[in-house]
């Protein structure tokens, strides 16, 4: 580009000059890209800072820069682990790197992609973007509303160009060119001595639709997290779950969430089934990994049968349940010195490693008196094997239950709860427990198998291990807005083929009588980038013109065309006659002045 | 039959063809080999052309004052019958004649050429058989750890590359830096990434799998065409730069440069291609997350893997908005593209080896 500048300033002729706008004027308007300027300094005064301001956040140059941020903005939350993902990382984190913890809590790289700096990119960007597409979109309407700019005058000038002389009339060519190029959808009309037309407009629609789905997609997601709830639920086989606040075992929710929002339904889960590969290299991967729920929506609604599985979630109005984890709870029964049952239930133990070695513990709060008659409360500590293998007493070796193995401890005295101080179903608080010894004097300590019990000494009760249940965890969440982002997504899908696979060109038609009585028919295209399609085009349509015009002999003096294919040869000379007799063209001016 | 006696044969017809499919890959790499070998000798015979037409085009005083036209037939073989299309590149571009590619127009050159690709579409198929029995053997799509995505991943590159070939796509220069990348792909694939043939995790049980990754390999291997294609117009362009400002290029540039096409050519070539599917690595993205949304409960978690791909998407992004704007045309836009394909790569390799998260069925 610069070259030419630089060409037409050192020969100043008017003539040239007067040329090249006429060029640019029959190029304008042929896309709704900001026009760009040098950055040059704003006038004085606050308005023309503040506009200076705007011009520059919405120039695609600054929009470019921005975009680049985001990318590199985005890297840190890849690399260092993020409180919103994992926290315990975090925390590991902080511990092992002390100094660099503390600066990258400053900096909120714990949370990038909610830290003030990232958000400030975002924010950013869409506004540039919002501030670039509303004027867009007036542009384009605008452009829609007028008529593409007239035939400059020496269409030579023009990426594609071709010309042959006729014997038809000027206004028959035009007639028929008009015709034609109506017929094939481009937007044409007569101007002066020439035909105007353009098409592919779809492809500026494309890229304004490309980029207000982006803001549609950005909306939605924001409000999709304001409004979002996500809560767990570890159900056991044959327990309920009501969709109310106080049933979750932890539940989080978006800024504008209100408990009314929550779908009412309820389901029981029926059967967990897990199987697992046998042997391989991936022995101990879930091979079938799903629940058989019967779930009703509403407070009464009737009960139906499903299977949610790990990537079919139960979907119920914007809720959707997902089944997150699985383990074991064995069913245990402790009864008194006088053979009553204190307590009898399934316990789900928490999973400690793949193969499902679990952990957990049970609480007997009341109704149990010791050997001596006085209320006491009772503690066990479980930890079981699904798969237990001899000579490997820590960890079980297979996820399902092969052979299944409880082993218990056993304590007695005040358990805490009353303390005030909140407790974990899953950890004991031994500060005021004593343990049960054996006969031995050791601590209490045994291996059960489904069926077995384990005797309190000195007929303090006994522990039963009776059988193993299942259970399943679930995560339900509720995120509106997800049909808005879907829908934006879509839509940027299909503006961005539009954007990048239409191209909008221009074809121009001129017919002239030329001095020895025939026609000189000149016909040029230009589109928005360089591109292969435009000459091709114009050859189609050269051709099927030139069969409605055909050619006329060439006149002695001069070639019309160029009749070998050469790679260097000179621009064709043969219009250059017929132009000067032609006033230039009033409309081609006006029409790009309009437009601006 | 006892049911244990049917798994037991169907796992044995299973392991059976996991070694067809392993046979077939080393086959192809042997067969990629000889192409290689082709490829080499079409570059070493074929000669840089006589005419040095880049530096003449360049160097021709007349040439710098009246921008060149070249001369196309439109509208078929009837010359004569139809009005020529006079084609004029914009002002201010060079206008440089594509070169003759890597025969340089001698014969046997363009024989050992035609060799290299006969080998290539050969290689293809039998890469293309281990694919497929790969995927017989594990009864499902051959995607799911790092060994599988990258026999496929050159399988598709090498696909696009005879595609284009056999649409009569000006691409034939691509096939040595093709073929050259092909081998270490699937080196690596055979080396370090090798994984026995498995089944999957259940999260990976979905049609999703079909249709996200399969577009992620596909956009892979294409925007791979791209980059290709963007280095090289890094080296024609600065070669044409020196040309024209009256520099002279080394030995090795006016041989090998000199027959790659124009970088006018190189660059609208990498455009193009990456354009083309950037939506569908929008869709890949967008897939992602439906999928996610179904599997993990929710759509966008800021996972290594899907901040990588967004990161991959913007720096595309970036690269079209460049090409859009002023002062970043050209040179500038070709480094973002490699940049872009950059994350694409660390995305693949790195976050899979180096960052944990919840995409883990690498294999390695
Ligand atoms: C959210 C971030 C954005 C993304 C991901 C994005 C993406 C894209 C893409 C992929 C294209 C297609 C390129 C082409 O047609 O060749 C494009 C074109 C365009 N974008 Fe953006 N864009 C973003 C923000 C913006 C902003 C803030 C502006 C305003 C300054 C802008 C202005 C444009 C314009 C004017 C075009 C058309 C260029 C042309 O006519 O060739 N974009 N954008």
């Amino acid at each position: 580009m610069s070259k030419t500048t630089a060409d037409t300033t050192t020969d100043t002729t008017p003539d040239r000059a007067a040329e090249d706008q006429d060029l640019s004027a029959a190029g304008s308007q042929l896309s709704t890209a900001p026009v760009e300027g040098p950055p040059n300094l704003p006038s004085l005064g606050v308005i023309g800072w503040l506009r200076w301001f705007w011009r520059q956040l919405t120039s695609m140059r600054v929009a470019l820069l921005l975009l680049l941020l985001l990318a590199l903005g985005a890297i840190p939350g890849s690399l260092i682990p993020q409180s919103g993902v994992d926290a315990t990382k975090v925390s590991d984190f902080r511990d092992k790197n002390p100094t660099l913890g503390d600066i990258y809590d400053k900096l909120g790289l714990f949370h990038v992609y909610s830290s003030v700096w990232f958000s400030a990119i975002y924010i950013l960007l869409f506004v540039s973007l919002i501030g670039c597409i509303v004027p867009r979109t007036w542009q384009f309407v605008g452009q829609l509303r007028s008529r593409p700019p007239g035939a400059p005058k020496r269409l030579t000038r023009l990426p594609a160009y071709t010309t042959w002389r006729t014997e038809a009339e000027p206004e028959q060519v035009r007639e028929a060119a008009l015709a034609l190029l109506k017929k094939r959808r481009f937007r044409a009309h007569l101007t002066g001595d020439a035909v105007a037309a353009e098409k592919g407009y779809l492809r500026e629609i494309g890229n304004l639709a490309f980029h207000i789905a982006l803001i549609v997609m950005l909306v939605a997601f924001a409000w999709g997290q304001l409004f979002k709830s996500e809560g767990n639920k570890l159900v056991v086989e044959g327990d309920g779950f009501s969709n109310t606040l106080i049933s979750y075992d932890d539940f989080k929710s978006g800024n504008l969430f209100s408990t009314d929002d929550l779908t009412p339904f309820s389901f029981t889960l029926d059967n967990f089934t897990g199987t697992y590969e046998t042997s391989g290299p991936n022995k101990g991967t879930p091979r079938t990994y799903q629940a058989t729920l019967d779930y009703s929506e509403g407070a009464y609604g009737k009960e139906k049968k499903t299977l949610v599985k790990v990537n079919h979630p139960l979907e119920i109005g914007d809720s959707k349940v997902y089944l997150t984890a699985h383990g074991y709870a064995p069913v245990m029964t402790v009864r008194d010195g006088k053979g009553k049952v204190v307590y009898s239930d399934a316990v789900p133990l928490l999973p400690l490693d793949s193969n499902v070695t679990s952990s957990g513990v049970v609480k007997v709060l009341d109704g149990y008196k010791n050997a001596k008659g006085v209320s006491e409360q009772l503690g066990f500590q479980a930890f079981f094997l699904p798969t237990y293998t001899k000579g490997n007493e820590v960890a079980s070796t297979f996820p399902a239950l092969l052979n299944p193995v409880l082993n218990l401890q056993a304590y007695h005295g005040d358990l805490g709860v009353n303390s005030g101080i909140p407790q974990s179903v899953y950890q004991l608080d031994k500060s005021h427990m004593k343990q049960f010894k054996n006969s031995t004097g050791g601590d209490l300590r045994e291996n059960l198998k489904p069926g077995e019990t384990m005797k309190l000494p000195n007929g303090a009760g006994s522990i039963t291990y009776e059988a193993t249940k299942e259970w399943a965890n679930f995560q339900v969440t509720q995120q509106p807005g997800s049909g808005w982002a879907l829908g934006g997504a879509l839509t940027a899908i299909f503006g961005l083929a539009g954007s990048l696979f239409i191209q909008r060109r221009r074809v121009w038609v001129r017919a002239t009588p030329s001095a020895d009585g025939v026609t000189v028919v000149e016909m040029a295209g230009l589109g928005r980038s360089e591109s292969a399609k435009v000459p091709e085009e114009l050859g189609d349509l050269a051709g099927i013109l030139y069969d409605r015009a055909p050619g006329a002999p060439d006149p002695d003096d001069g070639p019309t065309e160029p009749s070998e294919p050469t790679d260097h040869a000179e621009p064709p000379q043969a219009p250059e006659p017929a132009e000067p007799s032609i006033s230039p063209d009033p409309v081609a001016t006006a029409e790009g002045a309009e437009n601006q | 039959m006892t049911l244990a006696a049917a798994t037991d044969l169907a796992a044995a017809a299973n392991e059976n063809l996991a070694n067809i499919s392993n046979t077939l890959i080393y086959s192809s790499m042997a067969v990629y080999t000889l192409a290689f070998f082709a490829y080499i000798a079409e570059w070493l015979l074929g000669s840089r052309s006589k005419v040095g037409r880049t530096a003449a085009a360049l160097t021709s005083k007349t040439q710098a004052k009246a921008p060149a036209v070249t001369v196309k037939n439109a509208g078929g073989t009837a010359v004569l019958e139809r009005p020529q299309v006079v084609v004029r590149s914009a002002a201010g571009t060079r206008d440089v004649p594509d070169g003759p590619g890597a025969h340089g127009g001698d014969e046997q050159g363009d024989l050992y050429g035609r060799i290299a690709i006969s080998l290539t579409v050969l290689a293809f198929l039998v890469e293309f058989g281990g694919v497929l029995t790969r995927a017989l053997s594990v009864e499902r799509a051959p995607w799911g750890n790092m060994y599988e995505f990258n026999i496929t991943f050159s399988t598709v590159a090498v696909g696009v590359y005879l595609t284009l070939l056999a649409l009569k796509k000006n691409v034939r220069w691509l096939g040595l830096f093709l073929i050259t990348t092909v081998l270490l792909d699937l080196g690596l694939a055979v080396t370090v990434l090798y994984t026995a043939s498995d089944q999957l995790v259940p999260a990976l049980h979905s049609y999703w799998l079909y249709i996200h990754v399969s577009t992620a390999i596909f956009c892979g291997a294409v925007f791979y065409v791209g980059a290709v294609s963007t280095i090289l117009y890094l080296f024609r362009d600065s070669y044409e730069n020196k040309l024209a400002t009256g520099g002279t290029p080394g030995k090795f540039a006016n041989s090998v440069l000199d027959r790659l096409p124009a970088a006018a050519s190189l660059d609208k070539f990498s455009y193009r291609v990456n354009a083309a599917v950037f939506p569908l690595w929008t869709f890949t993205i967008i897939a992602g997350a439906i999928w996610a949304g179904d599997a993990w409960g929710r759509y966008w978690g800021w996972d290594p893997k899907e901040t990588w791909s967004f990161i991959t998407w913007v720096a595309y992004a970036c690269y079209l908005h460049a090409r859009a704007t002023a002062g970043w045309k050209g040179r500038k836009a070709a480094y973002l593209a490699l940049i872009a394909f950059g994350c694409w790569l660390f995305n693949y390799y790195g976050v899979n080896i180096f960052v944990s998260g919840k995409h883990s069925y690498a294999g390695v």
